[in-house]
């Protein structure tokens, strides 16, 4: 009866082998992840970008920046709001159309409207928006990570 | 061999016949090719109109992808200062640079065609059965792998066409539940197409996808060897046998060049296309994702995109399942199965010709579920309701095919799915020659 409970050397070492392969192939795969993990650099797109003092954009303004990709919106209660510029259907650029007050995708013809609200299907959603903070007395955008939301609301404002 | 007298018995009376076939069996053992192919083949598989010859074409293709891409790799960049830059030179200064390039341009776009013609000959004469269902499912994988190879190749370029084609492709991948926005993200590294896509795109391009797709052909070669060979239907006799070589080896000689010598002049006279420097501040309009998404793109623009990748899925699952939903075996090898069969692939035909434009039509101008149901989420108005309609009618469609035709499951089958096939090439032949700025319908060429 003992020997059915015990466990073999030969089978111990078999286990155990298996066991350390299986160790290994998971460390070459977390590695691989790591490795191949997107990484994003201070100060430009995908950092925080530093737009400027808060006195320079005037009440009810919109100010591009092209190498952050999004348009800095100061509503005219003085609440900013940063949006990205990739429309939210299928990825071009928007523009800035001042005639219009709106913003335009050219690739399938969505409308958002100055808070990046849709204005004219077929984007789902509003623009995505970007982390705004204002320390100092300067503005600072946050462009790691867009947060997706389905309309404007007046707390995505931020204020100095 | 049975001895009588001294006399051996024989098949061949002639003692020159004999030798000229044990010649030939032993050029056969000793020929790589023969690690291929068969020493002998049936008669009947050898007709040209059975196979179209497609299966080798497509690997003579990717042969030939492989040669023309090691030398484009001697010559290219995968940097966004300098990717335009190699691809100008190499059409400018390089001896046979823009012919190269041509040539794998067109090969890439054709091994596609190819390889969904492919799929259909396959489809249509029940290749997929009688033990041939895993095989069936090697041969979408590597459907699959073709479609990934185009669409990273279509980035390398990095002109304007490369860089909004990839990131309206790279956006409709972020639309798929779950997993979408982990492809996305990595297959870009960052919120937009940059530098790390690019990287990305060209280590996929010339290293992760040759392996796989080498890998992957030479099971889809050895899986058809030990599936018994080219289907073919059953026969109360057996089928005369002949020696690969010469009489595969002839067809597989003609068609080779054949293919190589239209596609090299092809690749001659019709340039590979390169537009401007990709400016990802200035998109153009209309903005379309490459020609074989167009299709995709098109069903999004009546969809939400869930429902518009929803069926997709549930299509190409359908495909994947088909070696087990369609079990009957006694109709392989016979093109579109029976008479019956023919006409319904020939009303299926018809239907993927003519219904996918007047749906387009109909939903372009009169069909607006969102505003007719403005209580109800986008998603269950836009999304499930014109899935569920959709797929609804794909069941009238076969139901159609069972009583109006009197056709059996496996030939209402064959109906449907040539219906989809047909549509696809429809919707995107739309996609392509019908979309103008802003996505609307526009008459082509005016």
């Amino acid at each position: 009866m003992k020997a059915s409970t015990e466990m073999s050397r030969r089978h111990f070492l078999r286990l155990g082998a298996n066991a350390l392969a299986a160790l290994a192939t998971l460390e070459i795969l977390g590695a691989s992840l790591l490795f191949l993990k997107p990484r994003s650099m201070e100060g430009e797109f995908g950092g925080m970008v530093k737009a400027g003092p808060t006195d320079s954009f005037p009440p009810g303004s919109i100010t591009e920046f092209p190498d952050g990709r999004f348009f800095l919106i100061r509503a005219k209660d003085g609440g900013f709001l940063a949006v990205y510029r990739r429309c939210t259907h299928l990825g071009c650029a928007v523009s800035w159309e001042p005639a219009a007050n709106e913003f335009v995708c050219p690739c399938h013809g969505s409308h958002f409207d100055f808070y990046g609200d849709v204005q004219n299907p077929p984007a789902p959603r509003a623009l995505d928006a970007f982390a705004v903070h204002i320390e100092e007395g300067d503005v600072w955008v946050d462009t790691s990570r867009p947060q997706s939301r389905d309309e404007f609301k007046s707390d995505q404002l931020v204020y100095a | 061999m049975i001895q009588t007298g001294d006399k051996p018995l024989s098949t061949y009376p002639h003692r020159r016949d004999r030798e000229v076939e044990r010649n030939r069996m032993k050029a056969v053992m000793n020929n790589l090719i023969l690690h291929l192919h068969p020493a002998k083949v049936p008669a009947p598989a050898l007709k040209f109109t059975y196979t179209w010859g497609l299966g080798g074409l497509a690997t003579l293709l990717t042969l030939t992808l492989i040669g023309t891409g090691i030398l484009l790799m001697f010559r290219y960049d995968a940097s966004v200062e300098r990717a335009y830059a190699s691809v100008q030179y190499l059409e400018t200064q390089v001896y046979f640079g823009s012919m190269l390039r041509s040539v794998h341009h067109w090969a890439g776009n054709l091994l596609l065609v190819v390889a969904f013609l492919h799929m259909i000959r396959v489809f249509v004469t029940g290749g997929y059965k009688q033990g041939r269902g895993i095989n069936w499912l090697v041969g979408l994988g590597l459907l699959l792998l073709v479609v990934a190879f185009n669409f990273t190749g279509y980035l390398l370029p990095w002109d304007q066409l490369a860089y909004w084609a990839v990131t309206v492709a790279t956006h409709l991948l972020s639309y798929i539940p779950l997993v979408g926005g982990g492809i996305n993200n990595f297959l870009l590294a960052g919120p937009e197409v940059g530098q790390d896509a690019l990287r990305n795109f060209y280590a996929i391009h010339v290293a992760v996808l040759p392996a796989a797709i080498l890998a992957v052909m030479t099971y889809h070669f050895w899986r058809i060897r030990k599936d018994g060979g080219v289907s073919q239907p059953k026969r109360k006799e057996r089928a005369l046998k002949l020696t690969t070589i010469p009489h595969l080896v002839q067809i597989e000689l003609v068609a080779a060049v054949t293919l190589l010598t239209t596609l090299f002049l092809w690749a001659m006279f019709v340039p590979a296309p390169l537009e401007a420097l990709a400016n990802p501040s200035q998109p153009p309009n209309p903005a379309k994702a490459a020609w074989y998404f167009l299709g995709l793109q098109e069903m999004l623009l009546h969809m939400h995109p869930l429902a518009a990748l929803a069926l997709p899925g549930i299509i190409f699952a359908g495909l994947a399942l088909l070696p087990w939903w369609d079990a009957r075996e006694d109709d392989i090898g016979v093109y579109f199965r029976s008479a019956i069969g023919e006409r319904a692939a020939l009303i299926a035909v018809a239907l993927g010709v003519l219904l996918p434009p007047a749906l387009v039509i109909l939903d372009e101008f009169w069909v607006d579920f969102p505003g007719w149901l403005p209580w109800l989420p986008t998603l269950i108005s836009n999304g499930f309701i014109p899935l569920a309609l959709t797929l609804g009618g794909l069941t009238a469609i076969y139901v159609l095919f069972r009583r109006a035709l009197r056709a059996n499951h496996s030939e209402a089958t064959l109906g449907l799915f040539l219906f989809l096939f047909v549509s696809l090439v429809t919707l995107t032949f739309i996609g392509v020659f019908f979309r103008g700025p802003n996505m609307a319908l526009v008459w082509p060429f005016s």
